[in-house]
């Protein structure tokens, strides 16, 4: 396979994975839960588009919208019946309670549609490829990732500058307190933050079930790559998320492509040893803890 | 966490009143007793059981009493079961060498597992220790030594030694039961004694305040470490156990699920006791493994969920109900008891003993 394939490849799963890890983050930034249920409520809302277009046959432009507004929802719906009620959880009460909303969205998902693989196809296809450059061969499925990560990137930035909800978050992530003490309503801040990472994990979802295949259990494994990429980038800023995002993609293709048989760990190898050097991520500040 | 001692002397003790001696030799007198009235399907249950409780015992000490978070225990769990069996076969080591050499492996592992460790906490460690299960399941998988994807046979499980001429193979159930009983019964005590150890009690400083700890003289590089490698050591036993128990395993048994359902059971049992532990092990092996597993075979709901299921679900999804109702229990669990069965039970306790105020 020539360098540019592998190289266009990785750039394209490093930017799903980055996408995704902006969906962990958005969460953790704003109420300091690591959300492991975000694999599987991604992959829920993905089943409520195949189920849109599959079995109502409803054009795939409505199964968009309704994946994406049940995905808001569940998000919402998440935070307020698990999450709120919580009385002062310990991280790793939060950890318990997403991983239980996980096993239970999981479960759900294959009594309602059964666990076998689904055949599900997304207007973009990854075997429609262009080659603007020579050697370096795109396809349709990375452009259109390219496409929606600009977009939701973009968009992002304008949220978190200027809107009023936005600056919102902002304070909360600061200072949750103080936040409140200024009149910020911080529960529905974190409504809000559920609600959209959910609907960031969802858009990611419904492009790598093109790439993948579209069963119960496909976010796992890319839900923990996004995590170790937002792990990688420092859990905090989104810059460094993405550019965890693409080291993740980058490493894990190049070294697949050298070692097929060690592709799915290759990835994890590196976040420990980064570990080991940086404690707190590439691109954050160590974190030092006040008495 | 929930300690209610006053005097050094009621710290060391083991039993704390003649009641609680009188209760364990009733309970341990129907564990010995059980093979008399029970299916050999219950016996291979709670054998089962018996196996996570060695587990959860141990992983508590790490997560519940030294405060470390830890999603990569299926990980030792595997050292414990594959070099249990590898060195019986390829070495031919006696059960009992193998299965103590294997725990001290993991024990090991878990030492190289708390060297990162010692700078890492919260999400970072959580992601490090769930790298290193996953690292371990795929190692195991792609290696032909171990079997690869197609797994291990358990030889036969011989407890003498064969060498010598000296040899006692276990083939039945019962008998298989009564050694997960025996190792139980020691692995708990050991945990009960390792907590009021100086080991234990530096384990609870550094749970309770890391850099209080280190400034009244506690070594935090050796006892994170010990805490690490206790923890997998009884994983390792635990692993070993479970390779008789099942007779057959491959990589994919060791998957994060399981990680996460070790954590689960001393969450849901209660951090930092080991009766909790043990409740949590027990409760949560018997939802996840039988009463949902078969859900379908409970009278009256069973036949109820069934006609749901191929009404409005799938008949065929319908094996993933004990992750719904597991994950239910999690959340619930969290939400209305955050201390899990044994902070319950001192409540009730509490509220019996102060009757009616």
């Amino acid at each position: 396979m020539p360098f540019g394939q592998l190289l266009i490849d990785g750039l394209a799963m490093g930017a799903c994975y980055g996408l995704f890890g902006l969906a962990v983050v958005i969460i953790y930034k704003t109420s300091d839960v690591i959300n492991f249920a975000a694999g599987e409520m991604a992959m829920f809302s993905t089943f409520v588009a195949f189920h849109v277009l599959n079995i109502f046959g409803y054009p795939f432009w409505m199964a968009f919208i309704a994946a994406l507004a049940f995905a808001a929802l569940l998000g919402v719906l998440v935070d307020y019946f698990f999450l709120r009620p919580a009385k002062n959880p310990t991280l790793l009460g939060l950890i318990v309670i997403t991983i239980g909303a996980q096993m239970l969205l999981a479960g759900l998902a294959s009594w309602k549609w059964g666990a076998e693989q689904k055949q599900f196809s997304i207007p973009v296809s990854y075997s429609v490829t262009y080659e603007p450059i020579t050697g370096f061969i795109i396809s349709q499925w990375a452009l259109a990732v390219f496409i929606t990560a600009i977009v939701i990137v973009s968009f992002m930035f304008v949220f978190f500058k200027y809107t009023k909800m936005g600056t919102a978050m902002r304070a909360t992530q600061q200072n949750k307190h103080a936040a409140k003490i200024m009149g910020i309503k911080t529960d529905r801040v974190f409504a809000f933050a559920w609600g959209f990472s959910s609907v960031i994990g969802a858009t990611t979802a419904l492009l790598l079930s093109a790439k993948t295949i579209l069963d119960p259990g496909f976010m796992m494994e890319p839900f923990l790559r996004a995590f170790a990429a937002a792990v990688l980038g420092g859990l905090m800023s989104i810059p460094g998320v993405l550019l965890g995002g693409f080291i993740m993609g980058l490493i894990e293709n190049f070294f697949g492509y050298v070692w097929p048989s060690w592709k799915p760990i290759t990835a994890f190898v590196v976040i420990v040893l980064v570990l080991c050097v940086r404690p707190s991520g590439l691109f954050a500040k160590h974190y030092v803890k006040k008495v | 966490m929930i300690n209610m001692k006053r005097a050094y002397y009621e710290d060391i003790e083991l039993f704390k009143s003649g009641t609680i001696v009188f209760w364990t030799i009733v309970f341990l007198a129907v564990l010995v007793t059980f093979p008399l009235y029970m299916s050999n399907y219950y016996l291979y249950l709670f054998s089962l059981m018996m196996v996570y409780v060695i587990v959860s015992v141990g992983l508590n000490i790490l997560v519940g009493s030294t405060g470390q978070i830890s999603l990569g225990h299926a990980g030792f769990f595997a050292i414990g079961a594959y070099g249990t069996v590898i060195l019986m076969t390829s070495l031919s080591l006696p059960f009992f060498v193998a299965i103590i050499a294997a725990a001290f492996i993991a024990a090991f592992f878990g030492f190289v597992l708390g060297l990162p460790a010692l700078r890492l906490e919260g999400p970072y460690l959580t992601i490090a220790t769930l790298a290193f299960g996953l690292a371990i399941m795929h190692i195991i998988g792609h290696t032909e030594f171990f079997g690869g994807r197609q797994g291990l046979v358990a030889p036969a499980l011989d407890i003498g030694v064969p060498q010598l001429g000296w040899s006692y193979v276990l083939d039945s159930m019962i008998s298989k039961y009564y050694l997960v009983l025996i190792f139980t019964i020691i692995m708990v005590l050991v945990a009960i004694n390792i907590l009021k150890t100086k080991a234990g009690r530096a384990f609870v400083a550094i749970r309770d305040s890391d850099i209080a700890a280190e400034v009244i003289g506690i070594n935090l590089t050796m006892y994170k470490t010990l805490a690490f490698a206790t923890s997998a050591f009884f994983a390792g036993v635990g692993g070993g156990l479970f390779a008789f128990v099942l007779g057959f395993f491959d990589p994919f048994t060791f998957n994060l699920i399981l990680s996460v359902i070790f954590i689960v059971m001393i969450v849901v049992g209660g951090l930092g006791s080991v009766m909790g532990s043990i409740s949590g092990a027990i409760l949560i092996t018997y939802l996840m493994y039988d009463l949902f597993k078969n859900v379908d075979e409970v009278p009256v709901v069973g036949a109820l969920l069934v006609a749901f299921s191929q009404q409005f679900m799938t008949i065929t999804g319908m094996d993933n109900f004990n992750y719904i109702a597991v994950g239910l229990v999690m959340i619930g669990i969290m939400l209305f008891e955050p201390l899990g069965l044994f902070g319950g039970w001192i409540r009730l306790k509490k509220y019996w003993k102060t009757w009616p105020f």
